[in-house]
């Protein structure tokens, strides 16, 4: 069979060093910084003060707005503050900081309903978005939004995105290999809320064992089928996904429901579940903990640790390291800070050393445009940028730009193409 | 625990390790072969005249450079590049100087001009062969190869196969292929080997520092069209026009040049065939015996406009 694929895209070392590694549970640490906001959407407000106690999984911070995601307390203790802290997307963002005091205690609101199984699509959809999950897979959307696609827009197929395309990051491969089954009934709960036609559970061919596992857990479910895809960055991006599986192609600015299909990530789908069956809020989270540390690994971490923690508990940085990175190598964010928290989206923390590159002019080779996921013109773009004009940003279509960073990764010149289109993007929106 | 300095760095922090400078001397490795063969069989003289080129396209580099109060740009390879492909495309029994000052000219009016590496419209050394073309046409034409050692020789006066085959100068001899892949016959430089040509060219597409669009396309096209009138009766084989003349390096290493060439891929196809056509015709029935230098010179000025209309259409946006 055909592995499925789209055109484009790169092949970076993959350096998964901890695809065999199993996840292993950090400490709880004495102390978490919990931003407000750790999603795509309205800030969340603060519902304790400084001195209240709480235990963990206590509802610390909502918001009335649809478009976001409440947050809880990882550990059982104290609010020591409420202030602003270094934060891993924001820089400096308002946070909750929590002292932990006596034994680890789950909040007693906490309770497992019932009977999960008889909840109607609008209990699940409120169940996901009061336990705060939101996209794991790195964006961090909200995802009862996403569950919620307006009524004439079918979603016929629901894409549970096992890709981790991103070299270095391994959660998602362990997530499936350990939790398989409950991912699916995460998926179940999907299935029950929007009654796809097709379920796909995609895969890049790397993984070999995750690929058998979830074909273990899916069999005897009708239409339910897991796909190899071809490893290639960046596979696991929505819209490529959707191309290499299906051949449907999202209209630009539009979302994948616009062609019929959802995309989630399987750690979402475990959280979903986890939320459902268990009533567990969204506190911890699986993190790749990769690079120059000594204890690389797969680790579950209560969301609010500090990096510093993180480092002391992978048993310190090999020497030479200058960078920490939160997400992959080729989307990450570099961090100025070893006080960030790890908050929901965080799929990885790497330890890297950086690298210096020498900038040429553009010599056209045209290697950004053979590789560009979205078919554009980065070399234009960067033209367009550079001369401040507007139209041009336009004509090359800008705004379609995922940013996955293929083109600067291939770019012999080493010219940041997607700083340039970061910059153009801003041009228009400021025009606008 | 020691504290670090960290860095802020833009995504990505992985970078593939092809770099500019790579790319030059990849590409200068893969002339390397023909190179060889050139200095081998014209002798002494060609080693010369390779050194006058290289020498004139880096000392002008050089002080655009020094004019510009830029960094030095001699180390990325370009110049040097420009250089060698100079020398290929000439006689090899021409006079020092025109190499020089033709290394001069791809440096300054090819490249220096538009604003150095990257912002060129033509290739810099099918720049400096125009100039020295318009300007000597004589020395231009005049072929010979060498008899004896490698330091002391005899140069003969010989017609390259183009000009000795050719239906239009009255050429009916079949000419032997082995000599052409071989590359013992009078011509360019760098053009006479064509079996190192060919390995050449290929290891360059396999190491991927050249796009297999244009030298496929072009090839193709000249074999399909001159295959049609050598079905009639008029023109040498397929073969003899792929193996002769410079197509090889011209498809192979001038066509590909970056900055000069389509970055679509489309835009490849469409530069290839566009530069068949005219190689066909110029070699048919133009004046001159050959016509590779023209035809990309041409279809350099068509680039932008062929970027332009062949710019692809992103992911889902609808035409």
């Amino acid at each position: 069979m055909r592995k499925a694929s789209f055109p484009g895209g790169v092949h970076p070392p993959e350096n998964k060093l901890t695809s065999h590694i199993s996840i292993k549970e950090f400490p709880i640490p004495d102390e978490v910084v919990i931003p407000l906001q750790q999603h795509i959407g309205a800030p969340n407000q603060p519902l304790v003060k400084k001195g209240d106690r709480v235990f963990t999984g206590t509802l610390i911070g909502k918001s009335e707005k649809y478009i976001s995601s409440p947050i809880f307390s990882s550990i059982t203790g104290v609010v020591e503050d409420i202030g602003n802290y270094p934060h891993p997307v924001l820089k400096r963002a308002p946070a909750i900081r929590i002292r932990r005091e006596g034994e680890d205690e789950l909040d007693p609101v906490i309770k497992p309903p019932s009977h999960p199984e008889e909840l109607t699509p609008e209990e699940l959809r409120r169940i996901v978005w009061e336990k705060g999950i939101v996209g794991m897979g790195g964006a961090a959307f909200p995802t009862h939004v996403k569950l919620s696609p307006p009524p004439e827009k079918k979603i016929d197929t629901l894409i549970i995105n096992g890709a981790e395309c991103e070299p270095y990051l391994t959660c998602d491969e362990r997530l499936m290999i350990e939790r398989g089954e409950e991912i699916v009934r995460g998926v179940e709960i999907i299935v029950k809320i929007l009654s796809p036609k097709r379920v796909i559970i995609a895969i890049e061919d790397n993984k070999p064992e995750a690929i058998e596992k979830m074909r273990k857990c899916v069999e005897g479910k009708g239409n339910f089928e897991v796909k190899e895809l071809k490893t290639k960055y960046p596979q696991g991006g929505e819209k490529q996904l959707i191309k290499a599986l299906l051949n449907r192609e999202v209209p630009s600015g539009g979302l994948p429901f616009d062609v019929g299909v959802l995309v989630q990530n399987v750690g979402t789908c475990l959280a979903i579940f986890e939320a459902v069956y268990k009533g567990k809020p969204l506190y911890e989270r699986v993190v790749t903990v990769s690079g120059q540390v000594e204890n690389p690994g797969n680790y579950k971490v209560r969301l609010g640790t500090a990096v510093r923690k993180v480092i002391e508990w992978t048993g310190g940085w090999r020497e030479n390291g200058d960078l920490v990175i939160f997400g992959g190598p080729m989307m990450g964010i570099a961090q100025s800070s070893l006080d960030v928290p790890v908050i929901k989206g965080t799929t990885g923390i790497l330890f890297l050393q950086s690298e210096k590159w020498v900038e040429y002019p553009c010599v056209r080779c045209g290697r950004c445009v053979d590789v560009c996921p979205v078919r554009l013109i980065p070399t234009q773009i960067m033209k367009a940028v550079k001369f401040g004009n507007i139209e041009l940003l336009k004509e090359y279509h800008v705004l379609d730009c995922i940013e996955c960073g293929s083109c600067a990764y291939i770019c012999p010149a080493q010219i940041p193409l997607v700083q340039y289109i970061k910059v153009g993007k801003e041009i228009l929106r400021r025009k606008k | 625990m020691k504290e670090i300095k960290l860095k802020i760095a833009p995504a990505p922090f992985i970078h593939s390790p092809l770099s500019i400078p790579r790319l030059m001397y990849g590409v200068i490795l893969c002339l390397l072969p023909a190179l060889f063969w050139g200095i081998y069989y014209f002798k002494i003289q060609a080693l010369y005249l390779i050194l006058a080129c290289v020498f004139g396209t880096l000392f002008t580099e050089f002080l655009f450079c020094k004019v510009r109060g830029k960094e030095l740009t001699l180390k990325d390879g370009s110049a040097l590049l420009t250089g060698i492909l100079l020398a290929m495309v000439l006689p090899p029994y021409l006079p020092l100087w025109m190499g020089f000052l033709g290394g001069v000219v791809a440096i300054a009016l090819g490249k220096e001009v538009f604003g150095g590496l990257g912002y060129n419209i033509f290739n810099p050394a099918l720049v400096g062969r125009a100039f020295l073309m318009a300007s000597f046409p004589q020395h231009l034409t005049t072929w010979k190869i060498a008899r004896g050692g490698f330091l002391h020789y005899d140069t003969i006066t010989q017609a390259t196969p183009l000009a000795q085959t050719l239906p239009k100068f009255g050429g009916k001899i079949n000419y032997p292929l082995v000599k052409l892949l071989m590359g013992t016959h009078a011509g360019c430089l760098g053009e006479v080997p064509a079996l190192l040509l060919i390995i050449g060219g290929l290891a360059l597409l396999v190491f991927r520092l050249a796009d297999y669009r244009i030298p496929l396309s072009c090839i193709s096209t000249v074999a399909f069209l001159t295959g049609i009138f050598y079905l009639k009766g008029l023109s040498p084989s397929p073969l003899f026009h792929l193996l002769s003349g410079g197509l090889l390096l011209g498809a192979f290493f001038m066509a590909t040049d970056p900055v000069t060439t389509p970055y679509t891929p489309k835009g490849r196809w469409i530069f290839g065939i566009g530069m068949g056509v005219l190689v066909t015709s110029v070699r048919l029935f133009g004046g001159y015996p050959e016509g590779v230098m023209f035809s990309i010179l041409v279809m350099n000025a068509f680039t932008p406009l062929i970027n332009r209309l062949t710019k692809p259409l992103p992911l889902g946006v609808k035409k």
